[in-house]
């Protein structure tokens, strides 16, 4: 039976043309353990994980990063490899190239970090990398900043999917910047806009949601939280119900009190 | 002219990771990996920052001094 307050759209978004049921984009790093890791995945619901790539020396066989590649794997999410670590868009370009062979997708979440203490994304090298990985025939998805100016470029050079940062990575701070995320929305109608990095509770995942954001994108909040996977379906909820807040309309701030109950004036005139 | 015989056998040094590796001259990317211990379909390569594919792993021979890197996939966020 179909519950009528379901609006007919909830059940399935498009990210890069790919229908998804979950809003909830999750990290995989940093898990107490690979079946922590497990759990989480599933209690998230989430239809997308993402994924990165380390340099090794010499062969280990199948080992730890088997084991974690056999159980991302067995949750049937798709993979967004990052290219965390790279401080240029040559390294950025060269290591997406190198996911795209080992994982067999073509989806990138670019990240070029140009400051070694925030963490912050570097547009012009994010442009650059975005440029020619997009003539690669990859789906780009950058991690970026708030930056209306520097989110146009990147759509100039082809991404179809902007991520700005809620916060600097890890820090758990929330949206810092609720305007110029606001001012994003209401800029670029069209753009899929995920929330990534810096968000530390359901209620900052919320707030992004009911911001007109289509998805979030976050790891630490859940993996570091003292039960990763209650926090996995704490997530859940939050984005959920912050889409479906979104979709229902908000109502309008006020400054001032405007009284809900239709009393006409005071009960008793005594 | 021909090259002497001896040119053939001179070893020569990459860095793989960092790591100084010696090898037979003409030694193929595809070689190196499988001497490594890598399975050749887990792990990504680059020579001197470029991304080398698998398919191409076999025809690229190393030359004294490149820079090899090889990836596997992690966790990440």
């Amino acid at each position: 039976m179909t519950d009528s307050h379901t609006p007919p759209d909830e059940a399935t978004w498009l990210l890069a043309d790919v229908p998804l049921r979950s809003r909830f984009l999750l990290g995989t790093a940093g898990y107490p353990s690979p079946q922590v890791l497990q759990q989480a995945i599933a209690a998230s619901g989430t239809g997308v994980v993402t994924v990165g790539l380390k340099r090794e020396l010499a062969g280990d066989g199948s080992g730890a990063q088997g084991a974690f590649m056999d159980i991302i794997r067995a949750s049937g999410a798709r993979l967004l490899p990052n290219t965390a670590g790279c401080r240029s868009a040559r390294e950025a370009v060269t290591l997406a190239h190198m996911a795209r062979e080992l994982l067999g997708t073509h989806w990138i979440k670019l990240e070029v970090v140009g400051d070694e203490h925030t963490l912050q994304p570097d547009p012009f090298e994010l442009v650059a990398a975005a440029t020619q990985l997009v003539r690669d025939g990859f789906e780009v998805f950058p991690y970026c900043t708030d930056d209306l100016v520097s989110c146009q470029r990147l759509l100039d050079a082809g991404c179809r999917i902007l991520m700005p940062w809620g916060a600097p990575i890890g820090s758990g701070q929330g949206l810092l910047n609720p305007w110029a995320l606001r001012t994003l929305r209401a800029r670029l109608p069209g753009v899929t806009l995920i929330v990534d990095a810096g968000l530390g509770a359901p209620s900052h995942a919320a707030q992004a949601m009911e911001l007109g954001f289509d998805a979030v994108l976050l790891n630490s909040a859940v993996a570091q939280a003292g039960d990763p996977v209650r926090m996995a379906a704490a997530f859940a909820h939050a984005v959920r119900g912050g889409w479906l807040g979104h979709a229902a309309g908000l109502i309008a701030a006020q400054d001032m009190a405007v009284a809900s109950t239709p009393v006409g004036g005071r009960p008793f005139d005594l | 002219m021909t090259e002497p015989a001896t040119a053939a056998v001179t070893p020569i040094t990459v860095q793989v990771g960092g790591q100084p590796h010696a090898l037979p001259a003409g030694c193929s990317l595809a070689a190196l990996v499988e001497q490594l211990g890598h399975a050749p379909d887990s792990v990504a390569t680059a020579v001197n920052g470029a991304f080398v594919a698998r398919a191409q792993r076999a025809h690229h021979a190393l030359a004294d001094g490149d820079q090899v890197q090889c990836f596997k996939p992690i966790t990440g966020g």
